[in-house]
């Protein structure tokens, strides 16, 4: 198959989470009303021009909640993603270059660490961290898909590392240093991209799940996780509430599946 | 046999490891529970009392077996916040978030083998793209909101359940499995899509081997090779697949219990994390996770049922 550099998911995928990203940036800066105040409107009016999304009980305007809550969540999930990949591409790849008795003894760990659903870690390290609070959310997350990075990259760096332009690298005295991040880096992009696109969507989901609980963002601090708790509190007056939150989710992640089912498929690999 | 035997030694063995894990974190967190539970009160007299009496001042691997000891004598030691021995919290709630797994996972099984089975007859063209964008599409949606449509349309609209009364399992298995269903449904969607999409392409790669063409050439149908030929193969890695999907369910049906208000491990779970309340969390996160391992376990005796081969790789 020949590749290309865009193909239909990828460019459908861009596109939606353009629009998504478009939106939040201009949620930090601007919204319609202000995310708290309360009787911007009727209580628990429907969907008018006025009020994209319809308000809630108190009358505060829902789209301009999504807006905030989208931000935060998007946030946390980059931060997450950037932890988990900064730090498995880091173990990932000295276990995956230099081999030995450490890559064994992590490549073990990690088995036994993704065997285990992502949540329920995350829900564990942040009992220990304790519950509540952004950052620790963010620690949880990114402490929990380390292990999937360092597997992806161990695979790809263990792979390169005996391919000629590494040799000749090595030959002409570049330090492994050099050699890990300038000739070998570039070359895991192929697998490292698609991972970093599935990672952000556990993110996003794993958050909203567990500000959906309670214990993950709490206010002030907004989130569409902890706003669909409340969405499911007003559902039989306001069920718009529920719809608009939960769809903003739905778009984030589905627009980020479609960019990574575009990348795999650029790279000829159909997962 | 011997195979099984092995596999369950080191069942065994991993159990060991987590069950080390998830004592050792919380040991090393929660501080002194005495202190805990004696609140304000708290002298140092009355912790060391209390430590004795709960046997606190012991040493780490004496306390370490001593709770794994409890798993099967029934004594996990006492709630922080209820007071109230952890088994007698724990127990009730284990049927019912078994019995979630369990439906959700049949669920799963029922349906995306024969969708997957079908979606595979088509490689490439417009109806294979728009398979892809419906599978992207359902696993984009998290299983809580699902679970909130469900009992928005079912229950607030139709009234086919009271959201927030589900019924003894024991005392009215068939209303509670009625309960149970809808919270199953939305833990399947996305993972139905996801194993379509696995079965799919395990299929079509298969489909390109060299005996299938075989197979094909020498005058059998395409649908009789698929059957007889190309199932039997492309079923180890669904098993395996199946086997981690049961991670996957065990952590949604965490999150949807609470949707559901289903009285089950995932709520207490998350009640006595805001509470940090040590005991009960460190309790249902072995549950939950031997729940995970065994259902691993099984998929590797299953899979070396089903091919002889791996009898003779071994442990992998």
């Amino acid at each position: 198959m020949k590749r290309r550099a865009m193909n239909g998911y990828l460019l459908a995928g861009l596109v939606l989470s353009g629009f998504m990203a478009a939106l939040i940036l201009l949620g930090l800066v601007w919204t319609p009303y202000d995310p708290d105040a309360l009787m911007t409107g009727a209580k628990l009016e429907g969907p008018t021009l006025a009020h994209l999304l319809g308000t809630d009980s108190f009358g505060r305007d829902i789209f301009s909640r999504v807006l905030r809550g989208a931000g935060t969540t998007f946030l946390i999930a980059l931060s997450t993603v950037a932890v988990g990949a900064v730090c498995g591409t880091a173990a990932g790849a000295v276990t995956g270059y230099f081999g030995g008795v450490l890559d064994e003894a992590l490549m073990r760990l990690c088995d036994a660490l993704t065997a285990f659903p992502s949540i329920l870690l995350a829900l564990v390290l942040i009992s220990i961290l304790g519950p509540g609070n952004k950052y620790n959310v963010v620690i949880a997350l990114g402490m929990v898909f380390i292990p999937s990075f360092a597997r992806v990259t161990r695979t790809a760096f263990a792979a390169l590392r005996d391919v000629n332009y590494v040799k000749s690298a090595r030959l002409m005295g570049a330090s492994s240093g050099r050699i890990l991040v300038r000739q070998i880096l570039p070359n895991t992009m192929q697998v490292l991209l698609p991972a970093m696109t599935i990672g952000f969507n556990n993110a996003v989901l794993a958050e909203a799940s567990m500000s959906y609980l309670g214990i993950g963002v709490t206010p002030p601090d907004a989130s569409l996780g902890y706003m669909l708790s409340e969405a499911q509190g007003m559902l039989a007056s306001a069920p718009w509430y529920a719809l608009g939150t939960g769809g903003a989710i739905v778009l984030l992640i589905f627009g980020v599946g479609l960019i990574g089912e575009g990348l795999q498929r650029r790279g000829g690999e159909v997962a | 046999m011997k195979y099984a035997a092995r596999r369950i030694v080191m069942l065994l063995v991993t159990m060991v490891i987590v069950s080390l894990l998830a004592f050792a974190a919380f040991d090393l967190i929660s501080g002194s529970p005495a202190e805990i539970m004696l609140g304000t009160q708290a002298t140092p007299e009355r912790v060391a009392e209390l430590e004795a009496q709960l046997g606190l001042d012991r040493p780490f691997p004496v306390r370490y077996a001593a709770w794994l000891a409890g798993f099967f004598t029934g004594d996990l030691g006492t709630s922080y916040s209820y007071s109230q021995p952890v088994w007698e919290l724990v127990a009730p709630k284990v049927g019912v978030t078994l019995c979630l797994s369990l439906l959700s996972f049949a669920l799963i099984a029922v349906v995306s083998i024969p969708l997957g089975l079908w979606a595979s007859r088509r490689s490439g063209g417009p109806l294979d793209a728009a398979g892809t964008v419906i599978d992207q599409f359902l696993m984009a949606v998290p299983p809580f909101f699902t679970g909130i449509l469900l009992s928005w349309v079912f229950s607030i609209t139709l009234h086919w359940f009271v959201h927030g009364q589900f019924p003894d399992l024991a005392a009215e298995p068939a209303g509670a499995l009625q309960y149970l269903f809808f919270a199953a449904v939305a833990i399947a969607i996305p993972r139905i899509a996801m194993t379509v999409r696995m079965l799919r392409s395990t299929i079509q790669g298969e489909m390109r081997k060299d005996y299938v063409r075989t197979a094909i050439s020498r005058g059998n149908d395409r649908a009789g090779v698929l059957r007889h030929h190309v199932l039997r193969n492309a079923l180890v890695p669904v098993v395996t697949f199946l086997a981690q999907t049961m991670a996957e369910i065990v952590a949604a049906g965490v999150v949807v219990e609470q949707v559901f208000a289903i009285p089950g491990l995932g709520r207490l779970l998350v009640a006595s994390i805001s509470n940090r309340d040590y005991p009960v969390v460190q309790a249902i996160v072995v549950i939950l996770a031997f729940w995970v391992v065994l259902a691993g376990a099984a998929a590797d005796i299953a899979n070396q049922r089903i091919d002889p081969r791996l009898r003779l790789g071994g442990a992998s």
